[in-house]
C-alpha cells in the first residue's frame, strides 16, 4: 500500500459521507461487525447500562444508611445488594471501561493502523461480555450472591446457600473477555504501529493500555482459576480452602488478591493514559519527563503484581510476609508520583484551556492523589490494623477507582466524543456536570473516611446514631454524583441529532487519531501514515492555533 | 494452517501421540494418588502435571521452534509471574511459625 507522509499540522478535513457510523445500518452489520470502532460502540451502550445497574444499587445502598436502624430492607437483601454493586461494578464497568471503550476505539487509530490485529477475537470479547453480563443479571434476578464481590471463604464454599457457583461462572467468562481484549493490544501494538511510529513516539495512552493488557492477560487466569476451585470446594467437597479437608483458607485471599489488586491497575492505567493526553493538549504541552510517564506504566503494572497480601495484614499471615508487602506497597507509590508530578510539571508555562475534558484531568489528579495518599496509610501495617473493614477503605477505594477511573474515563469521552460522534457535545452543560461529579463525589466519600476512622464497619445495614449525620451528607452527596452521571448521558445522545459538527481535529490536539476525519473511515486511514515526528508536538503547531478552542 | 505461519508444525499423527501421551500422564497421577507413598504424593503429582504442563507449551501452543522473539518474551513473563505468586505466598507460609 501506497505511504503517505501527513504533515503534523494538517488542516482539518471535511466530514466525509461514508465513515464507520453509517457503512451499514442493518442490526446484523453491528451484530456481525470486526470493526474495532462498532465494537467500541457496542461496549459504549454495554457498560453504560451495567454501570447504571450498579449506580442503582450503589443508590439503595445510601439510601439505606441515610438512618441508623435498617428500615429499608433486610439484612440479608442488604448483603445483596452490596455485592451486586461490587460485582458489576468491578467487573463489569471498571474494568472493561476504559481499555473496552475507548482503547478499542483508538489504539488502532492512535498507531496509525486499520483495526486491531484479531479483529473476529474482538468480537468474541463483547460476547463473552454480554454472556457474562447476562449470567450475572440472571443470578440477580433469582436470588443474588451475599458474599461480597470478594468471594471469600469459607464463607462462599461453606455456609452461603446463595448464587455463588453461577456469579462465579459469570466473572469467570467476563474474566476471558478482558483476557481477548488484552491479548489483542499487546499483539496490535508490537506489530501494526504506522511505519516511523517508534516506541517513544507512542502516544502515553497507548504505553498504558499496553501495560493494562500486561496485567490482563497475565493476571485474570489467576482469578478465573480460583473461582473454579471454589466452585469444585463447593460442589465436590475438595480440600483446596478448607482445612479441615487439608486445605488451607488464606490460600484463595493470596490467589484471589494475587488478580484482584493488580485489577485495580487495569482499571486506573488506562484512565492514568487519557489524563495523560488530556493535560498535553489543554496545556499545549509535550508530557512533561515523557520516558519516565511511559516506563511508570509499566513500572506500575509490574510492582502492582507484589502488593496483594496488603489486603490480608488481619487474616493471619505471617508478621514478616506482611511486613515485605507493606514495603512493597509503598514501592508502587513512586511510580504513580512520578506520573502526578509530571502531569503537574507539563502545567507550569502551558497555554492552559479549561475545556471541560481538562476539568476531568484536574479532578483526576486531584482525587487519585487523595486515593494513592491514603493508600499508602493503608500500606502501613498499624493503620491497616485499626481500620480494615471499615469505611475508610471504602473511601480509600472509591477515591482511585471512581474518582481517579471515571474522572479519566468522562474526561476522555468529552475530549474523543467529536472523534467517535462527529459532533461536540454542549459545552456549558458539560462543564457543570464535571462541577456536580466533582462536589458530589467528594461529598459522598469523604464523609467516609472520617466514618471509618472513628470505627464504622463496612457491609452493615445498621450502625450506631452517632454515624448519622456523616451518613446524611455521603447520601446527599450521591444524589449530586447520580445527577452529575445522568446529565453527560443525556446531553451526549442529545448531542447525536444536534450538536454542533465536529471537524477532523476541533481540538488543535496532536495524534494520529485527529489526523483522520470525524468519524473516521471504516479502515481509519485512507493512506497508511508514515510517523515523522515526536509525540505531542505542540511547540510545531502554528501561534494562532495553540491555544485550545473551548467548544461552544 | 496457513503455509506462512513461523512456527514449526508438525504431523497429526504426531499431535495425537501427544494427546495420548498427556492421557497416559492423566491416568498415572490418578493412579498414583490410590498408592500410599507419604509425603512423596504430592511430589509425584506436581512432577507429572509439570511434564504434562511442558508438552502442552511446547507443541500445542507452538513454543517449540516459534521464531518470534514475542513468543519466547510471552512464555517468559508467564513464568516469571507464576515465581512471583508462589515465592511471595511461600514468604507467608514458610515464616508463619517465626518469633
Amino acid at each position: 500500500m501506497a505511504s503517505t507522509v501527513i504533515p503534523a499540522n494538517r488542516a482539518p478535513a471535511p466530514t466525509p459521507k461514508l465513515n464507520y457510523l453509517n457503512n451499514g445500518h442493518t442490526l446484523k452489520s453491528w451484530l456481525l461487525t470486526t470493526d474495532h470502532k462498532r465494537i467500541a460502540v457496542l461496549y459504549l451502550i454495554s457498560v453504560t447500562a451495567f454501570f447504571f445497574l450498579g449506580g442503582f444499587f450503589a443508590m439503595l445502598i445510601r439510601l439505606e444508611l441515610l438512618t441508623p436502624q435498617g428500615d429499608l430492607m433486610q439484612a440479608d437483601t442488604y448483603n445483596k445488594v452490596f455485592t451486586m454493586h461490587g460485582i458489576i461494578m468491578v467487573f463489569f464497568f471498571l474494568i472493561p471501561v476504559v481499555p473496552a471503550v475507548l482503547g478499542n476505539f483508538l489504539v488502532p487509530l492512535m498507531i496509525g493502523a486499520k483495526d486491531l490485529a484479531f479483529p473476529r477475537i474482538n468480537l468474541l470479547s463483547w460476547y463473552l461480555y454480554i454472556i457474562g453480563g447476562i449470567l450475572i443479571s440472571h443470578v440477580m434476578l433469582t436470588g443474588g450472591v451475599d458474599t461480597g464481590w470478594t468471594f471469600y471463604t469459607p464463607f462462599s464454599t461453606e455456609y452461603t446457600n446463595t448464587k455463588i457457583v453461577e456469579a462465579g461462572l459469570a466473572v469467570f467468562i467476563a474474566g476471558f473477555s478482558s483476557i481477548f481484549t488484552g491479548l489483542n493490544f499487546i499483539v496490535t501494538i508490537h506489530r501494526m504501529r504506522a511505519p516511523g511510529l517508534t516506541w517513544d513516539r507512542l502516544p502515553l495512552f497507548i504505553w498504558s493500555n499496553y501495560a493494562t493488557s500486561l496485567v490482563m492477560v497475565l493476571g485474570t487466569p489467576v482469578v478465573a482459576i480460583t473461582i473454579v476451585l471454589v466452585a469444585v470446594e463447593r460442589l465436590f467437597h475438595l480440600g483446596i480452602f478448607d482445612p479441615r479437608l487439608g486445605g488451607d483458607p488464606l490460600l484463595f485471599q493470596h490467589l484471589f488478591w494475587f488478580y484482584s489488586h493488580p485489577a485495580v491497575y487495569i482499571m486506573i492505567l488506562p484512565s492514568m493514559g487519557v489524563v495523560s493526553e488530556l493535560i498535553a493538549c489543554f496545556a499545549r504541552k509535550r508530557v512533561f519527563g515523557y520516558k519516565f510517564v511511559a516506563l511508570s506504566s509499566v513500572a506500575i503494572a509490574v510492582f502492582g503484581f507484589l502488593v496483594w497480601a496488603h489486603h490480608m495484614f488481619v487474616a493471619g499471615i505471617s508478621l514478616y510476609a506482611a511486613m515485605i508487602f507493606s514495603f512493597l506497597s509503598f514501592s508502587v507509590g513512586v511510580p504513580s508520583a512520578v506520573k502526578v508530578f509530571n502531569w503537574t510539571a507539563t502545567l507550569y508555562k502551558g497555554s492552559i484551556s479549561y475545556a471541560t475534558p481538562m476539568l476531568y484531568a484536574f479532578g483526576f489528579i486531584g482525587l487519585f492523589t487523595m486515593g494513592g495518599l491514603t493508600g499508602l496509610m493503608l500500606a502501613t501495617i498499624g493503620i491497616d490494623v485499626h481500620v480494615t473493614d471499615t469505611y475508610f477503605v471504602v473511601a480509600h477505594f472509591h477515591y482511585v477507582m471512581v474518582g481517579g477511573v471515571l474522572m479519566g474515563y468522562l474526561g476522555g469521552m468529552h475530549f474523543w466524543w467529536p472523534k467517535i460522534t462527529g459532533r461536540m457535545y454542549p459545552e456549558a452543560w458539560a462543564k457543570l456536570s464535571a462541577l456536580l461529579v466533582f462536589v458530589g463525589f467528594n461529598l459522598t466519600f469523604f464523609p467516609q473516611f472520617i466514618l471509618g476512622y472513628v470505627g464504622m464497619p463496612r457491609r452493615y445495614w445498621q450502625y450506631p446514631p452517632e454515624f448519622q449525620a456523616l451518613n446524611v451528607l455521603s447520601t446527599a452527596g450521591a444524589s449530586i454524583l447520580a445527577a452529575g452521571y445522568l446529565l453527560p448521558m443525556i446531553y451526549f445522545v442529545w448531542s447525536l441529532r444536534y450538536g454542533k459538527i465536529a471537524g477532523a481535529n476541533p481540538w488543535h490536539a496532536a495524534g494520529l487519531e485527529w489526523k483522520t476525519t470525524s468519524p473516521p473511515p471504516t479502515f481509519n486511514f485512507d493512506e497508511t501514515p508514515v510517523v515523522t515526528w515526536e509525540a505531542y508536538n505542540y511547540d510545531e503547531i502554528p501561534p494562532w492555533e495553540r491555544r485550545a478552542p473551548v467548544a461552544r | 494452517m496457513s503455509e506462512h505461519e513461523e512456527h514449526t508444525t508438525h504431523s497429526q499423527g504426531f499431535y495425537l501421540a501427544i494427546g495420548i501421551g498427556l492421557l497416559v500422564l492423566t491416568a498415572t497421577t490418578v493412579g498414583a494418588a490410590f498408592v500410599n507413598l507419604g509425603p512423596f504424593n504430592p511430589i509425584i503429582a506436581l512432577l507429572i502435571a509439570t511434564i504434562k504442563a511442558t508438552l502442552v507449551v511446547l507443541f500445542f501452543m507452538h513454543v517449540k521452534g516459534a521464531s518470534e522473539k514475542l513468543t519466547g518474551a510471552v512464555v517468559v513473563s508467564g513464568f516469571f509471574f507464576l515465581a512471583i505468586l508462589l515465592s511471595l505466598s511461600l514468604a507467608d507460609y514458610l515464616t508463619r511459625s517465626w518469633r
